[in-house]
């Protein structure tokens, strides 16, 4: 069984650059702008990121976070602008879409979870309709990747069964049997009891560590500190600031920033 | 580093602005989308223009008799012509004014229940409704009583006995049905056990052979010498028939309301009726607004089947005079005006539980 | 010191306060009524049934019906026994029902998927569709397809006539009929190899994927064998089915099959009336998989056609079975509205012909009333049966 280790420690990545040589890019996301009928949700917005590197975005509600996680996979089109991910231009093409999610893993707020087949059947569904897995063999990568979120003995059970954190975390094995380049996660722990957060964000943590490339929309601040190479913080639908953990929270440029940093932290 | 200076908002590219996107967005997304768009559209306006011109333009609305209409358009004179047979059906013109006072007195209880008035006016003139209303419908229009000349229910007919149907209907089957959902749910299984057959036996026959049965059964059921009116064995028909699956209506409402609420209500100390009666019900039936109007004007519709054993309902006056030799080539304008009366009654009632329900909804839901 | 042998229990209400005691009595009293009017009704029907002199018992069924029945799917004719009538009246509704259950099924599906279509003009018309034919009473809708729309279509020397094989007039239509000439088997059997070869190739098809991850495109095949075997076959035998075409002759058409105007108008409302219901059953059912299921299922990449087939269908098909058979037991029973127009189904013939001619209404209303009960309790057992194996686990 082969697996996308990137081989990128997370001390590896030293310093976040402003500037990522282009060819360096997982993801290039150039002016991008989105509407919804007449509300421009997204303005201008410029980003690139390295292949292995780990960013948190945040912002106040309605800044447009989750809108533009879902432009990367497509789950939203956008109407100026271009995104490239892997080397694929996102456009209309279907298969460059499907190419893309291929690549591209998810995790969603509320886990959507396929209630009708049990955890292990969510898990292999991917990798047989879409990666062509023989089954014995998808088989052995979700109980891999079951383990790895340490809920390997739930493999049989069905979604409605089980507790908030565990359907994440079958959730986020699920995205890691397609065996992604990059995890797009959109605000996991926000719908989870206080003390399942911890069980999602140690999973989350452990893959940080594992080299994966990955874009986190999240107010878990401790997380962003922990992990984060850059963190980028969002606001009526542009970037305000973009900065490294360290400078972002003990030295923020922006007023806007400060403001909500100081709302948030009060907590 | 600057102070970051928010952009202003841009319109949309042109593709995505006003009625342009909207066209894009609805009609014309992908080409078969376009290919959909140009072959219904070309489908409608070939099919209801000439409906149009045929139902209107070209049709005749006023006339003496047949002889007065269009060929090439509807000829609605006969809707004028017989209005008031398809209203009263036979029943004797001198004393058509008896019919009207009661739809007067039901337009007065029902039209405020629609206009923003003080809520102990609407309950009052709701609780005339369901009482006043059906005592005095009935002495008015059957008459015999204080002077008022009798008049048999032979004689009833049209949109008149359409609405007593109905109206008696949905006022008994609500209250039957209830209480069947009750016993469905009873503690006791000889209570339990003799509702389920009950509702399970009423939902599983159609209403036809109930009609059947009430009138070559029922005959023989009763002991020699006792008859029963022909309305009324329609009516006990229809009122069963649809109180069976209005208790399963209610009885989904009830399943709905979480045990909490039982066991809240038990240890206030209330009796079973009055636990009934305040808690359980007024949550049960709220949430089964839309399954109650369903019901509701499913035995609207229903009405329509008492013409098969004789009655001579809206339809059935409409039909009976569409095989008047005099009214021969009507058929399809016949049939159209008796479905729009009763289009307006269901759409009508639907939309308005829709609204009920938006009203009701108070938000705690669980 | 003593102590009270007996294990503490609370105290007994007085008798009338005992809710156990009332549940007994208010039970009893509930039987003792069931059974006052049970043996009332039985009481009254026996002696008037013994005071006009009506016969009882099943034995009518042997006797000689006497009456024609204008269409019918088993031999008949009139000198056969009232026990054949029930049967022909039996299969007639079951004809009639089973075609209106399949084209209600296939217009609802059709309107209740156009109804979601992101064509804004495509979703009017199924909405409008939807809201003039559920809310006009069926009864209504029969009359109207009979009388004014069939009825009104010219008398067979007039009627309309679709490139020499088909007719429509006001006697219904008539459509050619096939004649299966000796050869005609290598067809059945070229049908019969056809489903069996997709049955193998199916299962075939997903030992391999298992093992090998390859998928095999079925439907694709299925579509193209189950036609095309037959025709083979009739390529090869020469064409062993020749078309008996309807002709005029005299006041009526000879030869080819006719659909009688009572069977179309009948099959026409029901079908149009019921699938109203199944396009909004079908459209809820559709609308209730959150929008969170195709989104995940799109993001782990696959194509839109697996994501309804994998997700959405498996799981929008648990809301709307359970209606949706209802629906179909609510198009058997209004099919009994045949009788306003003469289509002869069971009650017609049977609750209503037969009943006129021989009286004996217990035993026919109970024969006709035990159908539509068994058809009902037999889907209600599959339905339950249905929803025990589908049920989500939930904790
Ligand atoms: N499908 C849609 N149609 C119209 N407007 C939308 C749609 N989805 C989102 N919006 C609007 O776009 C804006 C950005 O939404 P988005 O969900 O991206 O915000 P967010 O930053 O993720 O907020 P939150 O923290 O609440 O999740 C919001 O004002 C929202 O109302
Ligand atoms: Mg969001």
């Amino acid at each position: 069984m082969q697996q996308t280790e990137t081989g990128l420690e997370p001390e590896s990545v030293a310093s976040p650059v402003e500037s990522v040589a282009r060819d360096e890019a997982i993801i290039q996301v150039d002016d991008l702008n989105k509407w919804f009928g007449d509300f421009h949700v997204l303005k201008s917005l410029n980003l690139d990121v390295r292949k292995g590197e780990r960013i948190v975005i945040c912002g106040p509600s309605g800044s447009g976070k989750s809108t533009f996680i879902r432009c990367i996979n497509h789950l939203e089109a956008h109407q100026r602008g271009r995104i490239t991910v892997d080397g694929v231009e996102l456009n209309e093409d279907v298969k460059n879409i499907e190419a893309i999610r291929r690549e591209v893993g998810m995790v969603f707020q509320h886990f959507n979870l396929f209630p009708h087949l049990s955890v292990l059947e969510n898990c292999l569904l991917a990798p047989i309709w879409v990666r062509k897995t023989p089954r014995n063999e998808a088989i052995e990568t979700g109980m891999h990747y079951l383990e790895r979120v340490r809920i390997p003995d739930q493999a049989h059970k069905y979604p409605g069964q089980l507790s908030g954190g565990q359907q994440q975390r079958v959730a986020i094995a699920r995205a890691l049997c397609m065996q992604p380049k990059i995890m797009l996660f959109d605000e996991p722990t926000s719908a989870l009891d206080p003390e399942m957060i911890k069980e999602v964000l140690d999973v989350m943590v452990e893959l940080a560590g594992s080299g994966m490339t990955m874009l986190c929309v999240t107010h878990e601040m401790g997380f962003a500190k922990t992990v984060a190479d850059r963190v980028i913080f969002m606001d009526g639908g542009e970037i305000v600031e973009t900065a490294a953990p360290g400078d972002f929270f003990t030295n923020p440029q922006q007023p806007r920033t400060r403001e909500f940093l100081e709302q948030i932290l009060q907590h | 580093m600057a102070t970051h200076q928010p952009l202003p908002d841009q319109p949309p590219p042109i593709s995505q602005r006003g009625w342009l996107r909207w066209l894009r967005e609805h009609l014309f997304s992908t080409w078969y989308n376009s290919v959909l768009t140009v072959v219904i559209g070309y489908w409608l306006i070939s099919t209801f223009v000439p409906l149009i011109n045929w139902a209107f333009i070209q049709a005749v609305f006023t006339g003496d008799g047949a002889d007065a209409c269009n060929p090439d358009g509807a000829c609605w004179v006969f809707v004028e012509q017989r209005l008031g047979f398809f209203i009263y059906g036979f029943y004797p013109a001198e004393f058509r004014w008896r019919p009207n006072l009661v739809f007067a007195l039901f337009a007065l209880s029902v039209v405020p229940q629609f206009l923003p008035l003080p809520t102990t006016i609407r309950k009052w003139l709701a609780i005339f409704g369901i009482t006043g209303l059906p005592l005095a419908a009935y002495f008015l229009i059957a008459g015999g009583h204080f002077g008022l000349e009798s008049v048999p229910t032979s004689r009833w007919g049209g949109l008149m006995l359409t609405l007593i149907l109905a109206y008696v209907g949905i006022l008994a089957a609500l209250p039957i049905g209830i209480l069947l959902a009750l016993g469905r749910r009873s503690e006791m299984p000889v209570i339990r056990g003799i509702c389920v057959v009950f509702i399970e036996f009423w939902r599983a026959v159609p209403l036809i052979t109930i009609l059947f049965m009430a009138s070559v059964m029922l005959p023989l059921f009763l002991p020699d010498g006792v008859t029963f009116d022909k309305l009324l064995r329609a009516l006990v028909g229809i009122t069963l028939f649809q109180s069976a699956y209005m208790a399963e209506v209610v009885r989904g409402g009830l399943q709905a309301i979480p045990r909490g609420q039982y066991e809240a209500a038990e240890a206030l100390g209330l009796g079973y009726w009055r636990r009934m009666q305040l808690i359980i019900l007024p949550q049960a039936l709220k949430i089964v607004i839309p399954g109650i109007a369903n019901t509701v004007i499913s035995l609207f519709k229903d009405t329509t089947l008492v013409l098969i054993i004789g009655l001579f309902d809206l339809l059935g006056a409409v039909k009976s005079t569409l095989s008047d030799p005099a009214w021969s080539n009507v058929m399809a304008e016949g049939y159209l005006f008796v479905a729009f009366c009763f289009w307006v009654f269901c759409f009508g009632m639907s939309r308005y539980s829709h609204r009920l329900e938006k009203q009701l909804e108070t938000g705690h839901r669980n | 010191m003593t102590t009270d042998p007996r294990p503490l229990r609370p105290g007994r209400p007085k008798p009338w306060n005992d809710p156990r005691v009332r549940s007994v009595v208010f039970q009893i009293l509930a039987i003792a009524g069931v059974a006052w009017v049970g043996y009332t009704l039985f009481h009254n029907t026996v002696s008037n049934m013994e005071s006009r002199g009506i016969s009882t018992g099943f034995g009518f069924l042997n006797e000689t019906a006497g009456f024609g029945i204008i269409m019918s799917l088993i031999p008949y004719n009139e000198t056969m026994s009232y026990g054949q009538t029930f049967l022909v009246g039996l299969m007639n509704t079951l004809l009639v029902s089973g075609l209106g259950i399949l084209l209600a099924t296939i217009v609802g599906f059709v309107v209740g998927i156009a109804r979601l279509s992101s064509n804004w003009l495509v979703a009017k018309v199924a909405l409008a569709y939807i809201e003039v034919f559920r809310n006009i009473p069926l009864l209504l809708q029969i009359f109207f397809w009979y009388f004014a729309v069939l009825g009104a279509l010219p008398g067979p020397r007039q009627a309309v006539n679709v490139g020499d094989i088909a007719f429509m007039s006001n006697r219904g239509i008539v459509l050619p009929k096939p004649v299966f000439e000796p050869g005609a088997w290598v067809m059945g059997t070229g049908l019969v190899i056809a489903l069996a070869t997709i049955v193998v190739l199916a299962i075939w098809a997903r030992r391999r994927q298992a093992a090998t991850g390859r998928i095999f495109p079925v439907l694709p095949i299925a579509v193209v064998l189950i036609p095309g075997l037959p025709l083979l076959g009739y390529l090869l035998t020469g064409g062993p089915v020749s078309w008996d075409v309807p002709s005029l002759g005299g006041f009526n058409f000879r030869g080819g099959i006719t659909a009688i105007p009572e069977l179309g108008a009948l099959l026409l409302a029901l079908t149009l009336y019921t699938a109203s219901f199944i396009a909004e059953i079908v459209r809820s059912g559709i609308v209730s998989v959150d929008k969170g299921q195709t989104e995940a299922a799109l993001a782990l990449g696959l194509p839109a056609r697996r994501v309804l087939r994998l997700v959405v269908i498996p799981q929008a098909l648990r809301v709307i079975i359970p209606p949706l058979t209802s629906q179909y037991l609510n198009l058997t029973k209004n099919s009994s509205l045949a009788v306003a127009i003469g289509y002869p189904d069971l009650v017609n013939v049977f609750m209503g012909t037969t009943l006129n001619q021989t009286g004996q209404a217990v035993e026919i209303v109970a024969m006709t009333m035990a159908v539509y009960l068994t058809i009902s309790l037999a889907i209600s057992v599959l339905m339950n049966l249905y929803n025990r194996a589908v049920a989500l686990k939930e904790r």
